[in-house]
């Protein structure tokens, strides 16, 4: 079996973001940059298929700038194989990039294919269910347990109401939630073998597809503050301003 | 002003309250509002056409949308949807797992997880954990929404829309349901209720999250929520857990025991109208948003605030 995992450049999710001052958009520049962690449990549960002897191949993909190859490189340490940058200047919306995936999957023909539920910069949620979509295939979002089963794979959901199983036919897509798989720390020796793994780049204009935008952000603002209320000295107290003050006991 | 389709979320044979908060969302992108009832009962459905602001709901019973998956879903959505200008979903684990299917089949770029309609083309939501608030507007000949329920208020009861019945396209499933295991809880539902009781990392051990926690909630009638920290030392299910990567709430309390107060759990409850926080640091950043601090030992306020409350 061949997979094929999708993985997003992103604000490293440890770093507090500023919103800038004229409201344009997000302060940026010389943050921090990881992997989304939820690729990362993508990866690294494709690299645990592989280690089960259920695949034969992982191939990671992302679409960004040149600067995204270090996510491929990350992914590569963990145990993918190779990678492939589709370079695109600027972000883009997930509508896009899951038309991008699409056109990518259709030539290199994996059997699954494993993403992250969200990016978390963008929080959008949408990457894999677009792209079964696309090509038609059947889905399981929110996965926290996967197992490959001869041409089925059966995925266990995190749900509203708990956890949901599903059966699917290969080929489908899988988005991960995070208590799938704890990742890996890459060690160095696996580090310097992935700067050896083949990493193919290719133009976003190469491909044909249309990726402007749809949506406009027309103005970025910090969420309103809530402002810090009062310390009480003691649970009585604290009974008294829910019943009288507040009004919601 | 082209229609708006809400598809209704339901379950155990009842529809859920997040519809009549979609439904809210809905009657402001202007036209009309229809709610598809997908793979439930006439009852369902009569509870649909009760809402306020409703002007019509399409049921449609095929055994094929039984288990409530993506690919039915879209697909009947798809098939009715050749007449509307919009269609909305609750941002429930359901309508993240359709509503992006949708889009895509019909090359709409999804705005996901409204939290509010600032005009019929113009809405706001949340990025980064809940840090930043982006205003945006589609260029799309149609809208996909997915709204945060918390952030729109139900509408009430008393409508009485026709309901119509609609056929299924056809559909071969490549995806089954197999199987499924419900969170067992004498608490009421996390996303609608009046008051919650949420744990953090500071409860220490599974039996001191229920034992701490679950006589005060009883006590209160208020659901059980969690913090990250405390699902993922295993003191609390997943589903419970509050938070950007988990349930948004917004209840009248908010009652944060052991809870440092991250930004990710922030994201998910701040909109509660009162925040209590019972921690035992001073400088804990929960304290920054709560409306009432206790500083002390969560173990020893717990029990007497739960006493206090028979008094």
């Amino acid at each position: 079996m061949k997979i094929l995992v999708a993985v997003k450049r992103v604000v490293d999710p440890n770093v507090k973001i500023r919103v800038k001052a004229d409201g344009s958009g997000v302060e940026l520049g010389g943050l921090k940059m990881a992997i989304n962690p939820f690729d990362e449990i993508a990866v690294e549960e494709a690299v645990r298929l592989k280690e089960a002897g259920r695949a034969r191949e992982i191939v990671a993909v992302t679409v960004g700038t040149a600067q995204a190859h270090d996510v491929l490189r990350t992914a590569m340490a963990i145990g993918v194989d190779r990678g492939l940058l589709v370079q695109a200047e600027g972000p883009l919306e997930p509508l896009a990039v899951a038309k991008v995936l699409a056109r990518v999957i259709a030539e290199e023909a994996p059997d699954l294919v494993l993403l992250g539920k969200q990016a978390v910069d963008d929080d959008c949620n949408q990457t894999g269910q677009m792209l079964a979509a696309l090509l038609d295939w059947p889905q399981a979002t929110f996965a926290s347990k996967i197992t490959v089963v001869g041409d089925m794979v059966e995925v266990t959901r995190e749900v509203d109401s708990g956890l949901q199983t599903l059966e699917m036919e290969l080929p489908a897509i899988v988005t991960v939630d995070l208590r799938l798989n704890e990742p890996r720390y890459a060690s160095l020796p696996s580090i310097m073998q992935a700067k050896r793994k083949p990493l193919q780049t290719r133009p976003v204009t190469d491909l044909g597809i249309d990726v402007a935008p749809r949506l406009r952000v027309l103005k970025t603002a910090e969420p309103a503050a809530r402002a810090a209320g009062i310390r009480l000295n003691s649970v009585e107290e604290l009974l008294h301003k829910l019943k009288h003050e507040a009004g919601v006991l | 002003m082209g229609s708006t389709l809400v598809l209704a979320e339901h379950g155990d044979g009842e529809l859920k309250p997040a519809t009549a908060s979609a439904v809210t969302a809905a009657r402001r992108l202007g036209g009309e509002v229809h709610v598809l009832v997908a793979g439930a009962s006439h009852a369902v459905a009569e509870q649909a056409a009760a809402l306020d602001g409703v002007d019509r709901v399409l049921l449609c019973e095929d055994p094929a949308l039984a288990d409530q998956l993506a690919e039915p879903a879209a697909a009947l959505l798809v098939s009715l949807g050749a007449t509307y200008a919009a269609f909305v979903a609750p941002a429930t684990s359901t309508g993240k797992n359709v509503m992006p299917r949708l889009a895509a089949l019909l090359d709409v770029m999804q705005v996901s997880d409204v939290t509010a309609v600032v005009a019929p083309d113009t809405f706001e939501r949340l990025t980064y954990a809940g840090n930043a608030v982006e205003t945006l507007t589609s260029s799309d000949a149609r809208l996909v929404l997915t709204v945060r329920p918390a952030a729109f208020a139900p509408v009430g009861t008393g409508g009485s829309a026709p309901v119509e019945i609609v056929a299924m396209p056809k559909f071969r499933a490549r995806a089954r349901f197999k199987g499924e295991s419900r969170t067992k809880s004498d608490h009421p539902d996390l996303t609608s209720a009046r008051i919650v009781v949420s744990g953090g990392r500071g409860l220490g051990s599974v039996e001191k999250f229920d034992n701490i926690l679950g006589p005060l909630a009883a006590r209160l009638g208020a659901a059980l929520g969690a913090s990250r920290a405390a699902v993922d030392s295993g003191f609390a299910p997943n589903d419970v857990q509050v938070g950007q990567t988990g349930k948004i709430v917004a209840p009248d309390l908010y009652i944060a025991v052991g809870i440092s107060g991250a930004i990710q759990h922030l994201a998910g409850m701040k909109d509660a109208k009162v925040i209590v926080a019972i921690n035992k640091d001073p400088d804990a950043p929960i304290f920054r948003i709560a409306d009432y601090g206790l500083v002390g030992d969560l173990f020893e306020l717990v029990p007497q605030l739960e006493k206090a409350l028979d008094a």
